[in-house]
């Protein structure tokens, strides 16, 4: 049946699907797909709006009441210290931008393949696509959140530095570390679906573990390596530096912990998500 | 010139059925933990009795694909045919990328899209003109084209006036014809289509044909699957046929699609059971079959030149005489084509008591056109017009659009109902002379 026809590159793309072929274009699909990425994002945050009543309102109330509380119980109640000379209430919130940011993209993307799985089965894309797209959501919410920081700063008429300069660098930080684990989490989700109720857990668990509600400052210095295998630590610090100042957090052992954990999840979330894509319109 | 586009050697599909996950949907890492517990237990138990251990004994392995190798050349259009379960679907889809292949190798020239749903990705909430966008994009449309052919899109769903109202208020119909002309205006090298021109309604089914030969003409590669034999006759210059994973034939669809055909001779329903009837029920039908030879096995689908065998059979309750009349019916009309009764052909029919009465008639190339058509029975007693029994629409058949000539091209539903055998003469031998 089949001749000894070959095909010719001539200025075609030319595509071989065999099992277990790693696919040699995949960085450049996945550019090339990037209107859909854009598309799908907008997508989900139009979808998001229509149907609420106060619809932007939702992603200014939610944090601002969550540092309401935690400047009552931690600040107040416990007399927890401060951050220098900062008022706590904004030294609450510099941790609480990043950590929501942090933990909305990553119950958005984790949900993220099975909420599409009907693009999954009828259509090839990178699949990369979905669980990135789905995380501007949450970075929409994160920047309009930060309108509240702005009002904060000039309610407490506190001028940042000039570091604030690098705040979309740890905004990056955040987001990528969220993505490692959710790239590992919605893969594995596709398989068993039970995983999707680990991810409230992980968001209520964290933001206690993380330094949130309380500067990082008290936690003591011989445990601070250990404290930042928690990647949000590193984030969150530099977070507070950006917008508090104090001691730059670059050269400390929990920021540098961080980082490493961050690229480990990176790595690792990518290599799962790769690996396993290939099956995903079989299983979901 | 006409080029290999894609070429599929060996290609094989596999998919693993586990037994226990039946009752689901979806695995639970609580049953694959209980599953392995359970496993580990048996095989704990085996080994103390001595048994050898089965290893996989809760997995199947199931083949949806297997040893499929094929040759499509550019621009040309090819038809998938087979019974539900034989492949066609998972075919598509690795073809489109969607699954990887288990075994094997495809090699493909040229930009693939795939349309294996209409209106994939399409969001309730969003506005036709949202979802325009949208679903285009999902196909692999870039922005700038949608735009480039936006219009045209508006145009042939006929939703002018819906466009800013969110797609879960239009009506099925609507929202089925935004969908397909979202995908139609697609212009990939290489299209891809499961079995979604049966939709909407039957003046839409008939743009949305025009709108795949129109695509099929303009030198793009086409494959699709499709269950309408008429589609696959009219529209298509190859075609594969798939049955349980396999490849069967490839070759011009007339000779492939009867080759289905002939195949998938599916059992006329017993009319027995029906209530649906009139009449005294003195004598009834009990059933009642159409098939291509005397005594062969029932079919569905025809061509224009076949032989069309319709049996009956009748329970008679007491002796009697009696006449039978036979109605045919076009379908998408409801008009009445011919009616063919035994007292018009001056035959007297008697039967005894408690007697099965099997009867046959011939059609001797039927001639019809494409389209359905439903067969209507009656029997009446004696000479009178007293009716025993009466069964509309007892069985139908379908007439699929035939090449008639030899010539390539298919006379269909377009030419009327009825083909009469013909000729054309020319008297004086000057201007007749046969094409090729």
């Amino acid at each position: 049946m089949t001749s000894d026809t070959t095909i010719a590159s001539h200025d075609e793309p030319v595509l071989v699907l065999e099992p277990g072929r790693a696919d040699k274009h995949y960085w450049m699909d996945l550019w090339r797909f990037r209107e859909l990425f854009i598309i799908l994002a907008w997508r989900d945050l139009s979808v998001r709006y229509k149907q609420t009543v106060i619809g932007v309102l939702w992603a200014i109330i939610r944090p601002f009441l969550t540092m309401v509380v935690f400047t009552v119980v931690f600040g107040g109640l416990a007399g927890l210290p401060s951050e220098g000379d900062a008022p706590y209430a904004l030294m609450v919130f510099a941790g609480l931008l990043p950590w929501t940011l942090f933990a909305n993209s990553l119950s958005e993307a984790s949900n993220s393949l099975v909420d599409n799985a009907n693009l999954i089965s009828k259509v090839y894309f990178p699949r990369l696509v979905v669980p990135s797209a789905a995380m501007v959501t949450a970075l929409v919410d994160f920047l309009i959140s930060l309108a509240i920081l702005a009002g904060l700063m000039v309610f407490y008429r506190y001028a940042p530095g000039p570091q604030i300069l690098l705040l979309p660098a740890f905004t990056l930080l955040a987001l990528l570390a969220a993505l490692g684990p959710s790239l590992w989490l919605t893969a594995l989700n596709v398989k068993y679906r039970d995983f999707r109720y680990t991810i409230p857990f992980i968001v209520q668990f964290g933001l206690y573990v993380s330094p949130v509600g309380f500067s990082s400052q008290t936690i003591p210095e011989r445990w601070r390596a250990l404290y930042g295998l928690n990647p949000m630590v590193g984030v969150i610090e530099g977070f507070r530096w950006c917008i508090l100042g104090g001691e730059a957090p670059l050269f400390g052992t929990s920021f540098i912990v961080s980082l490493v954990v961050v690229a480990f999840f990176l790595w690792f979330g990518i290599s799962q998500f790769r690996k396993m894509e290939k099956s995903f319109a079989d299983l979901i | 010139m006409s080029d290999v586009v894609i070429k599929a050697e060996g290609l094989g599909k596999k998919y693993t059925i586990g037994h226990q996950a039946e009752n689901g949907s979806y695995l639970a890492l609580r049953d694959v933990l209980m599953e392995n517990a359970r496993g580990l237990w048996n095989k704990t138990r085996d080994l103390a009795r001595g048994r050898p251990l089965i290893v996989g004994d809760t997995h199947e392995e199931m083949w949806a694909l297997r040893d499929v190798s094929f040759e499509i050349r550019r621009g040309e259009t090819v038809g998938i045919i087979g019974r539900n379960g034989a492949g066609k679907s998972t075919l598509l889809k690795v073809l489109s990328r969607i699954t990887e292949p288990s075994a094997g190798r495809v090699t493909i020239k040229g930009r693939v899209a795939s349309l294996l749903e209409v209106g994939t990705g399409f969001h309730p909430e969003l506005t036709g003109r949202e979802n325009i966008y949208l679903n285009g994009a999902v196909l692999g449309m870039t922005r700038a084209e949608i735009k480039r052919k936006f219009d045209e899109i508006v145009a042939f769903a006929e939703v002018e006036r819906f466009l800013d109202t969110p797609v879960k208020r239009y009506s099925s119909g609507m929202y089925v014809r935004l969908a397909f002309a979202v995908a139609a205006h697609l212009e990939p090298e290489i299209l891809v289509v499961d079995e979604v021109l049966a939709v909407g309604d039957a003046k839409f089914q008939k743009k949305s044909l025009g709108k795949m030969g129109e695509i099929a003409d303009g030198g793009r590669t086409v494959l699709f699957v499709s269950h309408n034999m008429g589609a696959i006759t009219s529209l298509v210059r190859n075609c594969l046929l798939l049955h349980n994973g396999e490849l069967v034939t490839i070759g011009p669809p007339e000779q492939v699609v009867r080759q289905y055909l002939d195949r998938n001779s599916s059992l006329a329903q017993s009319i027995a059971q029906r209530t649906d009837r009139f009449g005294t029920g003195e004598i009834r039908f009990i059933d009642c079959v159409i098939t291509d030879t005397l005594n062969g096995s029932p079919r569905e689908d025809f061509f224009s030149q076949d032989d069309v065998y319709l049996t009956m059979t009748l329970l008679v309750k007491q002796e009697m005489k009696f006449w039978v009349s036979v109605q045919l019916v076009e379908v998408d009309s409801g008009r009445a084509i011919m009616l063919a009764d035994t007292a018009l052909h001056g035959l007297e029919l008697r039967a005894r008591e408690g007697e099965e009465v099997t009867l046959t008639l011939h059609f001797p190339a039927i001639r019809l056109l494409e389209g359905m058509y439903s067969v209507t029975l009656n029997v009446f007693e004696g000479s009178s017009i007293e009716r025993c029994d009466r069964v509309s629409d007892a069985v139908r058949f379908t007439i699929l659009p035939t090449d008639l000539y030899g010539v390539g091209r298919t006379v269909g539903s377009a030419q009327g109902v009825v083909h009469l055998e013909h000729e054309w003469l020319d008297v004086a031998n000057q201007t007749l002379s046969r094409s090729k």
